[in-house]
């Protein structure tokens, strides 16, 4: 039932904009509340999670068999195919994800939505169509930015701690890359944005009640929106390997 | 001309408008009166739209908006102006933006044209300084100055109004009241208002219906209510110490 509401929802999400102006305008505005203030976490988590993934590697691969290349290699790997698309979109779903459901459950309850409505605007399609496009427009900047702090955090920790060089470090980032990695980490954060996007805006639009439904709507948005990143997840690696 | 027939609407099997028909006429304000809970605000839910009724008809100048399809719907609520219990207006807009909002949506004028409309609105509302704050800044007398504002801005034919003295004190109530009931004359439109503010029913109701557990119990004017016989609404008015007292001096 809930699936049959929220395909209902779509339905009216993508029609065309009533004013391609104001579309335009609010995509803007979306891209900078979604997506530029979340440029400031994703840098922070990267650096340090590239600095751990180096670090845990460079620890339990301790072995004369194994060159020291590859602490480099697999932490590029990591973060280039699971963390900076994956773990980080898991992360912007908390973020983004409770932020659109808890702007749009507290429209509803205080009959804004009503109030668009009312003066004959396709609410869903002007409230929800810009945060979909928005974000889905703007996450492959925040993987990016993941990508290249990530592998900055594993350089940094490296140079600060000696327990790789730079040189080896370069050169284990640098072995057997493929760049159809980073089109496909990109192709895979775009699907979840929009799982992200469309997911707490149809808690948040749906919201009968007060705050506290609001409150309840943003959790269920988060954990509906992680376990279907998840599952997508596994689809998604299925289907490109 | 706003004709209601024979409205029934239900939910999960429990009636809770009960065969309401009702008329609303031009330029006058129409005021729907009833406890809490008798059906009021899902009565004009019906009216404007925002819930499909079981059965019956609501006639906008003849024109029947239950089977409207989405494009006459949506032209129709472009002649409506709606002023919401709690105003109702954008957190993130300013009250200009939000004023200029109906304009900039459905209209091809230029900006100039739009923001000298939206602040002849302001100006009828009296709210032009505070055209530069945001709602969260404005007190609640101010937003439903902006909301009205906002919905006259398209030159609305019929205006809804619901509860619009909640929460207000009683000279900014009857501030409100009179702002209503001017502009109403003023644009010759049909306003229809859910209150149950009895200070609202003797200063502007022109026409009063009085709704009594979801069916009409009751209709007339400010001058007939008072030395009505009907139980229920003596009930209802009454049940003010001051709107007895005044029944007993007047007896």
């Amino acid at each position: 039932m809930q699936f049959g509401r929220y395909v209902l929802l779509m339905q009216r999400v993508f029609a065309v904009p009533q004013r391609w102006s104001m579309f335009f305008k609010q995509v803007v505005q979306e891209i900078y509340k979604l997506g530029v203030d979340s440029v400031g976490i994703v840098i922070f988590i990267s650096v340090f999670i590239g600095a751990v993934i180096t670090m845990q590697v460079s620890l339990n691969i301790n072995s004369p068999l194994i060159p020291s290349f590859t602490v480099g290699f697999i932490t590029r790997e990591v973060i280039l195919l699971e963390f900076s698309s994956s773990i980080m979109c898991l992360i912007l779903a908390g973020k983004v994800g409770s932020n659109i459901a808890s702007e749009l459950g507290t429209m509803r309850v205080t009959e804004q939505i009503d109030a668009l409505e009312i003066m004959g605007v396709n609410s869903a399609n002007y409230l929800i169509l810009p945060k979909i496009v928005a974000f889905v427009l703007f996450v492959p900047v925040l993987v990016f930015f993941s990508m290249f702090f990530g592998i900055l955090g594993g350089y940094f920790i490296g140079w600060f701690t000696s327990i790789i060089s730079a040189e080896t470090y370069e050169y284990g980032l640098q072995y057997w890359f493929s760049a159809k990695y980073i089109g496909y980490s990109i192709l895979k954060s775009m699907v979840f944005a929009y799982i992200i996007t469309s997911i707490a805006s149809f808690f948040g639009y749906n919201v009968r009640g007060g705050a506290l439904q609001v409150g309840k709507a943003s959790t269920k948005s988060v954990v509906n929106s992680s376990v279907l990143i998840l599952a997508a997840d596994v689809l998604i690696t299925l289907l490109l390997v | 001309m706003i004709e209601a027939k024979h409205l029934i609407k239900s939910f999960d099997g429990k009636k809770i408008i009960k065969d309401v028909s009702a008329t609303f006429e031009k330029g006058k304000t129409n005021l729907v009166i009833g406890r809490s809970g008798s059906g009021k605000t899902v009565f004009m839910k019906l009216l404007i739209g925002l819930l499909a009724p079981d059965s019956g008809e609501i006639l906008y100048d003849g024109r029947n908006l239950p089977s409207m399809n989405k494009n006459e719907l949506n032209a129709l609520r472009q002649e409506m102006g709606m002023l919401f219990q709690g105003s109702a207006l954008f957190d993130s807009m300013t009250v200009m933006e939000n004023v200029m909002f109906p304009l900039t949506m459905f209209t091809r004028e230029t900006r100039q044209k739009q923001e000298k409309r939206a602040k002849f609105c302001l100006e009828r509302v009296q709210l032009k300084d505070a055209a530069d704050l945001y709602p969260g800044e404005i007190s609640g007398g101010m937003m439903k100055r902006t909301a009205i504002a906002r919905a006259i801005a398209l030159n609305p034919q019929y205006l809804f109004c619901d509860e619009p003295n909640s929460g207000l004190d009683p000279k900014t109530s009857l501030l409100i009241d009179d702002l209503i009931h001017d502009i109403t004359q003023e644009y010759n439109m049909t306003t229809v208002i859910n209150t149950h503010d009895m200070n609202s029913v003797m200063n502007i109701g022109d026409k009063i219906i009085f709704i009594y557990e979801g069916k009409k119990e009751w209709e007339g004017t400010k001058d007939e209510i008072m030395s009505s016989e009907n139980k229920k609404l003596n009930d209802f008015l009454f049940a003010s110490d001051l709107f007895r007292k005044v029944r007993e001096l007047e007896q």
